[in-house]
């Protein structure tokens, strides 16, 4: 009895705390929405206000899509960061595999020399990057976003990587090679789909940063053709007049695609937390 | 022709030396078991074979062949592991199936030899079933299924029955032997259970520290060991060893005596205090601290009682007894 009663108020607790943090996470997220669809007044006058018959406007959508290039900023961004994500994860378990599985001179100064940048923040090395993109002819391409991204992404994918790849089974890799795999079938084939936890961990912590970067592209990729997202909707900030709806229904449609590449990562992790281990 | 050779083998990681020039033959159909306590080499003598780790030097001969610089999948070789190793994204029947889809197998002959191994094994209910399906003795037979696909010249286990409870333990040892009865290859077998190695060897390789102790049938091993580490490893419980001279013997430094040959008399060489007894229906064993302070155990066949602190008379047939020098190395 008194122990069914102390679970009760334990996961009611549990659920109080989740429950309030949820609710304060979504807040700035459903005010961005819920303004989005309001006339410029409205969100001044009454900015937690439903949208209602008399202040709904899709005046910031209108905008925002005549404006300039918006799917063509939309377009880059996701290229960029699925492209970076891509590479940082290919490249990521790939070291990780040969740090965890091989046993080589300097194996672990070579795993302390990749995971040093995960203390030192790229934009330190701002300048020189942007040298050598104009060096090499880069400046305003994706190109350019696209390998600072995968730089930024690797040490971190290498560091949790090669821990989790230490833990996959040497029996079942031992296994894959007597039946006569190759060290990369061993790798795609075994490895891969047991670490996927981790690398859809690894790709949420990417995804994020570098989908609302405004410092690299800014840097790097201004022109018309090659402008991300979060620096398109900078043109509707002004240093005088913002146009808010504009500005909001900017960061309202944002939102959607990091969504998407959330809840298809997110399935990853349970789905790998849930099958069937190695024993 | 023999089904394995080693010559000389021996191997080190970094600076540590783990085996110490291994010299073995294994004929055909013959079922060797490695045996010996945790951390002696033993998985690191079966990988060599298997050809997943290098030998630091030293050859391997698989059926005749100098495997030494071939890789696992073309040494002709089968392994089976404690920890199962199945592919947890396959089914049972894509787990037989893909080291021979790996060697390009004809679709009609890979067929053929899942059936026949899952006839023999009677995985037949569970071929579409992930190993995550599957109960701890199943998977164990899926990966012995999927050995035995591969038709080896070689099969080697290691520790296959150390993940699974008792008596299904028993259950896979007789269904191991039995395999071996039907299928007649060569099989080298690791294990640190005397158990499985007394009941399955036809020879059995006592390995410490990286190197061989002695070589030899089951018996020989438990009648005639050629040293105090292998009369105290085989044998449960445990061989009794005293010092020789204390009774009056002036062979060796050590007098061996299985608890077995031990017997209770009313007054014999040896006399002491009953300090501890243990009865498990069929036999009796009874721990007994002798007046000249060694500790031995008696192994009674049938059901009796002492009682603790009780003294009793124990003496034993000289013919069983065993001498070993300093060095630990058999008197005979
Ligand atoms: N990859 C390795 N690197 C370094 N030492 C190892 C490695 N594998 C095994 N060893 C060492 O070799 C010795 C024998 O190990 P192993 O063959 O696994 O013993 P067993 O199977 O008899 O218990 C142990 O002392 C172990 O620490
Ligand atoms: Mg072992």
């Amino acid at each position: 009895m008194n122990k069914a009663r102390r679970n009760i108020w334990h996961s009611v607790a549990a659920h109080g705390i989740l429950l309030t943090y949820t609710l304060l996470a979504l807040f700035p997220v459903f005010v961005i929405l819920i303004n989005s669809f309001k006339t410029r007044k409205a969100i001044f006058r009454h900015p937690l206000q439903l949208p209602g018959p008399d202040t709904f406007s899709t005046i910031g959508y209108d905008t925002v899509l005549k404006q300039g290039d918006f799917i063509q900023y939309f377009e880059n961004s996701l290229i960029v960061t699925v492209v970076s994500l891509f590479f940082v994860l290919l490249f990521g378990a790939m070291a990780a595999f040969a740090l965890a599985e091989y046993r080589f001179k300097g194996n672990t100064l070579l795993g302390l020399f990749l995971a040093l940048g995960i203390m030192i923040p790229i934009r330190i090395g701002t300048v020189a990057i942007l040298k050598m993109m104009v060096a090499s002819g880069l400046v305003n391409t994706l190109t350019a976003l696209i390998l600072v991204y995968t730089a930024q992404g690797l040490p971190l994918a290498v560091f949790i990587l090669t821990e989790f790849m230490k833990q996959v089974s040497e029996d079942l890799k031992n296994a894959g090679r007597i039946d006569g795999l190759s060290e990369y079938a061993i790798f795609f084939r075994l490895v891969l789909p047991l670490v996927r936890p981790a690398m859809a961990t690894v790709a949420v912590f990417n995804m994020i940063p570098i989908w609302n970067d405004l410092w690299f592209p800014l840097i790097l990729a201004p022109s018309e053709a090659t402008k991300t997202l979060t620096l398109g909707s900078q043109v509707f900030i002004g240093q005088f007049v913002t146009n808010w709806n504009a500005v909001l229904a900017a960061l309202s449609m944002a939102i959607i695609p990091v969504l998407v590449l959330y809840v298809i990562f997110s399935r990853q992790l349970i789905r790998g937390i849930t099958s069937g281990a190695v024993k | 022709m023999s089904a394995l050779k080693l010559e000389k083998v021996c191997k080190s990681f970094g600076s540590v030396k783990v085996l110490h020039d291994i010299d073995l033959t294994v004929e055909d159909g013959e079922f060797v078991v490695f045996v010996g306590p945790s951390g002696c080499g033993k998985s690191t003598l079966l990988r060599v074979i298997a050809g997943l780790e290098d030998a630091s030097s030293g050859s391997v001969e698989i059926a005749g062949r100098d495997v030494t610089t071939t890789p696992p999948s073309k040494r002709g070789i089968a392994m089976v592991f404690q920890s199962y190793a199945l592919y947890p994204h396959l089914t049972v029947q894509g787990n037989m199936e893909l080291g021979l889809k790996q060697a390009r197998m004809p679709k009609s002959e890979i067929a053929q030899r899942v059936a026949e191994a899952s006839r023999m094994l009677s995985l037949d209910d569970y071929l579409d079933r992930r190993p995550a399906e599957l109960s701890g003795g199943q998977r164990q037979r899926v990966a012995i299924g999927r050995a035995i696909t591969r038709e080896p010249e070689l099969f080697l286990f290691d520790e296959p029955l150390s993940n699974l409870d008792a008596a299904l333990r028993m259950n896979t040892r007789i269904e191991i032997a039995n395999l071996h009865r039907t299928i007649d290859s060569a099989m080298v077998y690791v294990t640190h259970d005397q158990i499985e190695a007394m009941t399955l060897a036809d020879r059995i390789v006592v390995l410490r520290d990286g190197r061989v102790e002695q070589i030899g049938s089951p018996m020989d091993i438990y009648n005639d060991p050629d040293n105090q580490f292998v009369a105290s490893f085989i044998g449960s419980p445990a061989m009794n060893f005293v010092k020789a001279a204390a009774y009056g013997f002036d062979k060796g430094a050590v007098l061996g005596i299985r608890p077995e040959y031990l017997t209770v008399v009313d007054s014999g060489r040896l006399s002491g205090v009953v300090t501890h007894i243990e009865r498990l229906g069929a036999e009796t064993n009874l721990l007994v601290d002798l007046d000249t302070d060694d500790t031995i155990t008696l192994r009674l066949f049938g059901q009796y009682s002492f009682d603790v602190g009780q003294k009793v008379g124990v003496d034993f047939d000289d013919a069983k007894a065993l001498f070993f020098g300093k060095d630990g190395q058999r008197i005979r």
